[in-house]
């Protein structure tokens, strides 16, 4: 299968391991992995703040550059972020309407119609994989991010492949599907209630019964955000998206080196 | 619109929200409360055979509701004209308060029981009482908790749920002289506040309510409560009035019954609440109970203006909680950050609209991250996240010039590859992260208690472009 990689800017600026273990996933479950690198960012930045014009600019960068690769014979397109996953399939075509551009708007919704969130898209294809393994058991906690659950409506599929990792575990903790406090401009706005809410995350994750090794989840901006109220704080558990770990128990010869 | 209670004088929403999280004990409090009303929400809620089937139901019958509105206040006004009612139109909170005072004068009352009601709360009624000479009190514990604390309501249904029965039972000690041996267990603070509040009733000459629900069909006002305030204080004095504000209507009983299956379990996980009370009319020459004189006041304070545009479907807001219960944001400040009268998500979205006077007023509509939570558990499927989006637009529009050309600057450069690439490169946004955490309040805002994020040096695009 023919997919495209919505890199997404986080992660192509501050967490470009996590696009690599992507391609790295995507590849092992049988898929040609294309990027457009006319690709830029979502827009969801300016979108959640008020400034849809703003964000319709660069929302239209990265419509074009997916629908390019439509065009050229993608039949999907795979994003390792829930919310710009989200932004992508429900945002903008209503995004693209506010602004007064239909035409945007109809070519969006048939991006959109192609877009999958990763751990959504390889659930679907989790016949193709390898059989997965870690070297060495690791307990984990699943951060179970917002637009993932309440968009996407994506509730199975990552922690039935974190499951599926042989040694891994997964644990139950108190509030895992409740916001991390990041929300974009919140986080800047209001950030002593964004901390707080960090807060609360990290102190439920300590108290996980059994103990979580490492925080994973599926929006390396929410991990951005819990990492660095942890590290602010002196909390040193690491933080990975769960396409990291995945990756890293593919078989040796199915990784390319 | 004009003239109602007035969003927190000199102070942000952020130094609001700072000082609410810097008090451990009100985000204790305020957590432990909403657990317990979320957890007993989906419980509820898990008895119905198809609890969504009937959400969209009552999300129909609302907005049914609302596009028949102007037909069936007429329809209800006139019914509690036959039933020997009287009703007063109030366009603003001033005229409410106007006609509301003048009843209480005419009768020469001086004492006013009130059973809890969020629309009274909006036309900060008390203090108009007050000042034209009336003693009011609050019968619902909750309200009379916080009246005695000289606070406003918290929450919309469990107005003093960010005070724990210890610090209830040193303000009853403090305020009302209450022995200083009362214990603190629930039980005892309750029979306390009974024997106190019974003579209240008792002595009220003026009795006033909210509407949960009005039945158009019959004239009727549905009150929903726990502890049966809601019953004497429209049972005992002899007048009546209740403030209804004016969405808050159901053309019939059998929407009635929607909205109520929904109401205290969404609320509170109960089926039905402990008293459901029905107010028909005036006393009838056979009825034992009841007050001689009922007053109507259908509140619009803008509301009016909501209803043909894009926020109407705020007016089909049944009061519940349960959003305030279900949002990160809420558990960790409470209701009081929020500065006006409503808190939660329906109150980021109802404070931009009706208090739209206030200009400090448009910055609610960022209490949220958007998170959805207050989307999934809103019995009338209200899209509150939609909804606080359009307003962040429309608050947008009069952003200041440094916001405004923060936001052209990302847009002008990541409307292009080149340009994002040329923006991205680690020395680039070295140069960026530094000016920004040194000029602009945002990288200094992020920094309070966390690290900054470090660019990873080799972009995924270089990466990729090297060969992966």
């Amino acid at each position: 299968m023919d997919v495209s990689l919505l890199i997404t800017c986080v992660v192509d600026v501050v967490a470009p391991d996590v696009a690599e273990a992507a391609v790295k996933l995507l590849r092992a479950a049988g898929c040609e992995v294309r990027v457009n690198l006319d690709q830029t960012c979502c827009g969801q930045p300016g979108w959640n703040a008020g400034f849809a014009e703003d964000a319709a600019a660069v929302a239209r960068a990265t419509l074009d550059a997916l629908e390019a690769d439509l065009d050229a014979g993608a039949e999907a397109i795979v994003v390792p972020a829930g919310s710009c996953a989200t932004m992508v399939r429900i945002f903008w075509p209503e995004l693209f309407e506010v602004v007064g551009d239909h035409e945007a708007a109809a070519r969006a919704r048939r991006v959109g119609e192609h877009t999958r969130e990763l751990t959504e898209f390889l659930a679907s294809r989790a016949g193709e994989l390898p059989p997965l393994r870690l070297g060495r058991p690791v307990t984990m906690a699943l951060h179970e991010s917002c637009h993932m659950l309440r968009e996407l409506r994506v509730t199975e599929a990552p922690r039935a492949l974190a499951d599926s990792v042989g040694g891994c575990e997964t644990v139950t903790w108190s509030g895992s599907d409740r916001c991390c406090g990041f929300g974009g401009t919140f986080s800047v706005k209001l950030p002593e209630a964004s901390v707080a809410m960090a807060d609360e995350k990290l102190r439920a994750l300590a108290a996980a019964e059994p103990p979580p090794e490492m925080l994973v989840g599926c929006d390396t901006s929410c991990l951005l955000h819990l990492q660095s109220r942890a590290e602010a704080v002196g909390n040193d558990i690491p933080v990975r998206h769960l396409a990291e770990v995945l990756a890293a128990a593919l078989p040796p010869e199915e990784g390319p080196t | 619109m004009s003239g109602g209670h007035h969003l927190l004088p000199g102070t942000t929403l952020r130094q609001r929200t700072a000082d609410a999280v810097a008090n451990d004990r009100l985000r204790t409090n305020v957590a432990r409360a909403v657990d317990r009303f979320s957890t007993h929400r989906v419980a509820g809620l898990a008895e119905l055979d198809d609890a969504d089937g009937l959400r969209r139901a009552a999300r129909a019958a609302k907005q049914q509701v609302l596009a028949d509105l102007p037909a069936l206040l007429e329809q209800f006004a006139d019914n509690v004209l036959a039933l020997g009612g009287q009703v007063c139109w109030a366009p603003t909170a001033a005229d409410a308060r106007r006609y509301i005072v003048d009843v209480v004068a005419r009768h020469g009352a001086t004492r006013v029981a009130k059973s809890k009601s969020m629309a009274t709360e909006e036309i900060d009624l008390n203090t108009a009482l007050e000042a034209a000479g009336a003693e009011v009190t609050e019968t619902d514990l909750g309200e009379w908790i916080i009246q005695l604390a000289g606070e406003t309501p918290s929450h919309i249904i469990a107005p003093a749920l960010h005070r724990d029965r210890h610090q209830i039972k040193d303000l009853f000690v403090d305020t009302v002289a209450a022995p200083l041996d009362l214990g603190t267990e629930p039980t005892e603070l309750v029979r306390f506040a009974r024997r106190r509040l019974r003579d209240v009733f008792l002595a009220a000459e003026v009795g006033i309510t909210g509407a949960n629900i009005a039945v158009a069909e019959t004239g009727s006002i549905v009150l929903v409560t726990n502890e049966g305030n809601g019953r004497l204080v429209t049972a005992l004095p002899r007048v009546h009035v209740a403030v209804l504000g004016m969405e808050r209507l159901a053309a019939d009983w059998a929407q009635a019954d929607l909205l109520l299956a929904l109401l205290a379990r969404s609320a509170t996980g109960q089926r039905l609440s402990s008293y459901t009370s029905v107010v028909t009319g005036v006393r009838g020459e056979t009825e034992l109970d009841g007050p001689d004189e009922l007053h109507v006041v259908i509140l619009d304070n803008g509301r009016s203006d909501l209803l043909a545009g894009e926020y109407h479907e705020m007016l089909g807001c049944i009061r519940c909680g349960a959003c305030l219960n279900v949002c990160p944001v809420y558990r960790q400040t409470g209701g009081h950050a929020y500065g006006w009268v409503y808190p939660g998500p329906m109150g980021a979205v109802l404070t931009p609209l009706l208090a739209a006077d206030q200009p400090e007023a448009a910055e609610l509509a960022g209490a949220s991250t958007l998170c959805g939570a207050c989307m999934d558990a809103c019995p009338v499927q209200i899209p509150l996240q939609d909804l606080l989006l359009s307003l962040r637009r429309r608050k947008a529009e009069h952003a200041g010039r440094t916001e405004r050309a923060a936001w052209k600057a990302w847009s002008a450069a990541w409307s292009d590859p080149r340009r994002y690439r040329a923006s991205t490169k680690a020395a680039t946004w070295t140069r960026w992260a530094t000016s920004l955490a040194g000029r602009l309040p945002v990288g200094r805002d992020w920094a309070q208690g966390r690290t900054l994020p470090r660019p990873a040096g080799e972009r995924f695009r270089d990466r990729w472009k090297a060969g992966l």
